[in-house]
């Protein structure tokens, strides 16, 4: 393999990567504040197709990153209704949001399918740092969303690690009771991070409809929303972790379009089962080393009842 | 004489049926240790409630350094330096001690400054002798760190009120001394202490006063100088003389329980039953008296198949039963009424009739793997009638029923299964004055049906309503047993403290 193909691997690993990871970041801000969301996969369907719409439309970029943030947050409104307000199931909720999010995309989408994107986020290197040999191609040769991913997650994980507001929500997930004792609103902030959540699975979509694909196909995910929620465990709930995960699982990806070129006997269903494979893998190391100690926020998936003590 | 730090005035807390606190009075002074005696359910956990924001009171005021105040939350009651620590930790296991002492403190600049939070935590720590790692993890450390790091909590958000509620109970005897010496000095420093526990010892060794606590009601206050060990457990018993009355025990049949020398652990590992030995004949109330924690529900663990004997022999009938299984303890007819009606007792989330089935499953009930349903709801239906059980419907989650009706039904399933032998623990417990009335007159029902009573209680009124002998117990041992006619508060408020006639402090 000469070096040319290695670093084309490796930048289309970062493009395919880019839209798990937006979605990943939902879901771990989602989960840290203790709700899961399944309904990652529809969220994101919905993104892109709203996405596509707004672009084609107008013409607008923005308009369409504005319409995809928009529709996430939306569907993740109802998510954080049925599951903060109501207490409702969160599994059930979000698998139902998902079904429901295949559907509407699917309806909304009729008239667009299979057509090309007007607008589209092209690749823009970045002057000077493109030119580190190997990882200035592979990194700064991107588009805009690629580099605001990468912002992102630094934005995250100094929140959660660094600031008074991330900690809360961090404890939002562990023991939500001590977060009400000293007056801090547990319903206000777990609304604020769900929907947050599901903004940036909206924006995923969008990098698929805008971007990666260009177009919009109905259920073009293929499943990366599934990939996000099994990636957030993979990254044990840390956003860093959650960047190398999206790459590696991007990387597989990447490497079904280039078996061929490479010549690898590998089937293509096997590597769509690596994340999954690796998301046990890592279930079973991790469990087994910390005694049984996941890293899992501990009030994840219980819904907060002020009355319950 | 120095002003109060916190003065609680006429303090009443109503809940519908029950009042917790009856016009309350207590000042609480910088520099002194406040010990707070009192039974289980004698107010104490909800005045301490209302002082740190938790409950509103329904009448009287709450005066901090002279003037009054209103708390909305726990958030208000923290700033207004009252700091607690609650029996069962409040912490995060997973995050580090620092981020623990952090959090709870809603307001605060936008970033953390750890290195800075850490040198105030070590500095504090080194000051109250408080000694733990700000980096370690929360889920490594022990009980008394945990503790510790409570404490460091209410000091690093500068409490000048520090409760805390029966902290000995989880530490060691060396972590106990070292918990003393340090809340010295925080009372030396200005801080007034308040120490919730139910240990005459050490409330002894501690406090620099007493106020007890029973029935909702002050019924006592001390100054260390005039704190008599006999004084204080009259204080918590009470003071009334008890209606004892002759019980006949002549119609009591032959001997259906039969303890020797049994001995079993506690949670804690240690010992919670030590040599346990008694009798009950069928038809016979037998009363077991003595502060909780004292190895009561051990007792009743090891009697229900719960919890193994360590050693010893359990005789029924004549027949060994020894660390049996439950299910073989309820087919000899055993019968166990816990103190948790919703946690043990019943499945809050069922119905009435599933309830009724869980015992009987597959006894009558049932039909190879089918459960009959029909009979299960006749036979509810006859519960709740033949008890008076007052509920929305047999078909509602029983957890939407009040304690009293709960109970009923609870005793009804296990009467209706005509048990030879029923261990009830605290029966009456949160229970209003009617509810009390029918569960009393169902027990003593039973009695007459010829089935041994073992009543587990801290009411002694209760014990003497009801009970043909009793015994107190006292650090896992039966230290006493007497019939009811000869009970008297002094004899059993000596022998609740572990004072036996011997002469001296028991263990």
């Amino acid at each position: 393999m000469n070096e040319t193909l290695l670093i084309s691997i490796l930048a289309a690993s970062i493009t395919a990567g880019t839209p798990i990871l937006f979605a990943a970041l939902g879901e771990l801000i989602s989960e840290r504040a203790g709700v899961t969301n399944l309904g990652v996969d529809g969220m994101m369907l919905v993104g892109a197709c709203a996405g596509f719409i707004a672009a084609q439309q107008t013409g607008s970029l923005l308009s369409g990153v504005g319409m995809a943030l928009l529709a996430g947050s939306l569907m993740a409104l109802i998510h954080a209704f049925l599951t903060v307000t109501l207490r409702a199931n969160q599994v059930v909720s979000g698998l139902a949001l998902t079904l429901f999010g295949t559907g509407l995309s699917g309806y909304l989408g009729l008239d667009y399918v299979g057509q090309q994107a007007t607008v589209v986020f092209s690749k823009l290197a970045v002057p000077g740092l493109s030119e580190i040999p190997v990882l200035g191609p592979v990194l700064f040769r991107q588009d805009l969303l690629v580099y605001c991913s990468y912002i992102l997650v630094a934005a995250v994980a100094f929140y959660l690690y660094r600031t008074r507001a991330g900690l809360f929500m961090r404890a939002l997930g562990e023991n939500p009771a001590a977060v009400d004792a000293v007056g801090v609103n547990v319903f206000g902030l777990r609304y604020l991070y769900v929907i947050m959540g599901g903004a940036l699975a909206g924006l995923g979509g969008a990098y698929l409809s805008l971007a990666y694909a260009p177009c919009w196909l109905e259920n073009m995910t293929a499943g990366r929303g599934w990939i996000a929620v099994a990636l957030v465990i993979f990254a044990l709930w840390d956003p860093w972790r959650a960047l190398l995960g999206s790459y590696l699982f991007g990387g597989i990806d990447a490497l079904g379009f280039h078996l061929q070129v490479i010549g690898l006997p590998v089937s293509v269903f096997i590597l769509n089962m690596l994340p999954y494979i690796f998301t046990i893998v890592v279930l079973i190391l991790v469990l087994a080393r910390k005694g049984g100690r996941l890293a899992a926020p501990q009030a994840l998936g219980q819904p907060y009842d002020r009355e319950e003590r | 004489m120095t002003l109060p730090l916190i003065s609680m005035r006429q303090i009443t807390k109503r809940f519908p049926g029950v009042i917790a606190n009856n016009k309350i009075n207590l000042e609480l002074y910088p520099g002194e240790i406040h010990a707070l005696l009192g039974e289980n359910g004698s107010g104490k956990s909800t005045l301490m409630s209302i002082l740190t924001g938790l409950y509103k009171p329904t009448e009287g005021c709450i005066m901090v350094g002279g003037e009054e105040v209103k708390f909305a939350s726990p958030a208000d009651a923290i700033a207004s330096g009252i700091g607690m620590v609650h029996q069962h930790f409040k912490l995060i296991e997973s995050f580090t001690v620092a981020e623990n002492i952090v959090l709870s403190q809603s307001k605060g600049g936008f970033l953390l400054k750890p290195e800075q939070i850490i040198a105030d935590i070590e500095s504090l720590g080194e000051k109250y002798g408080l000694q733990v790692d700000p980096r370690a993890y929360v889920w490594q450390l022990g009980v008394g760190e945990k503790q510790r790091v409570e404490i460091l909590r209410m000091l690093y958000h500068r409490s000048r009120v520090l409760i805390l509620d029966e902290p000995t109970a989880v530490l060691t005897p060396q972590e106990t001394r070292e918990l003393f010496v340090n809340l010295r000095k925080m009372a030396d420093d200005g801080c007034a202490v308040v120490f919730i526990s139910h240990k005459l010892n050490e409330v002894e060794e501690l406090a620099d006063r007493v106020t007890v606590l029973r029935g909702g009601c002050v019924t006592g206050s001390a100054a260390k100088e005039d704190m008599r060990r006999d004084k204080l457990v009259q204080m918590m018993i009470g003071r009334e003389v008890l209606n004892t009355y002759e019980k006949n025990c002549e119609h009591c049949g032959e001997v259906v329980l039969q303890l020797e020398q049994v001995s079993a652990l506690n949670d804690m590992n240690t010992v919670g039953l030590n040599n346990v030995r008694l009798a009950v004949r069928a038809g016979e109330i037998y009363g077991i008296a003595g502060v909780s924690g004292n190895g009561q529900r051990e007792l009743a663990e090891v009697l229900a198949g719960l919890r193994p004997a360590m050693g010893g022999k359990i005789f029924f009938y004549g027949q060994d039963l020894t660390n049996k299984k439950p299910k073989e303890m309820i087919e000899a007819g055993i019968s166990y009424v816990p103190e948790d009606r919703l946690g043990m007792g019943l499945v809050p989330n069922l119905d009435s009739v599933n309830n009724v089935i869980l015992k009987e499953y597959d006894g009558k009930f049932s039909k190879g793997w089918r459960i009959r349903r029909e009979a299960a709801i006749a036979a509810t239906k006859r519960i709740v009638e033949d008890f008076d059980v007052k509920l929305g419907s047999i078909f509602q989650p029983v957890k939407m029923m009040s304690g009293g009706n709960l109970q009923k039904l609870l005793l009804g399933r296990e009467i209706a299964a005509k048990p030879k032998l029923m261990i009830v623990l605290y029966p009456v417990r949160g229970l209003d004055i009617g509810a009390i009335e029918a569960v009393h007159k169902l027990l003593l029902q039973l009695k007459e049906e010829q089935t041994a009573i073992i009543l587990v209680s801290e009411e002694l009124e209760e014990i003497a309503k009801l009970a043909d002998r009793v015994g107190v117990m006292f650090a896992g041992q039966i230290l006493g047993e007497f019939p009811v006619s000869e009970m008297d508060t002094e004899k059993i408020g000596a022998l609740m403290a572990g004072i036996t006639e011997a002469g001296g402090a028991g263990v």
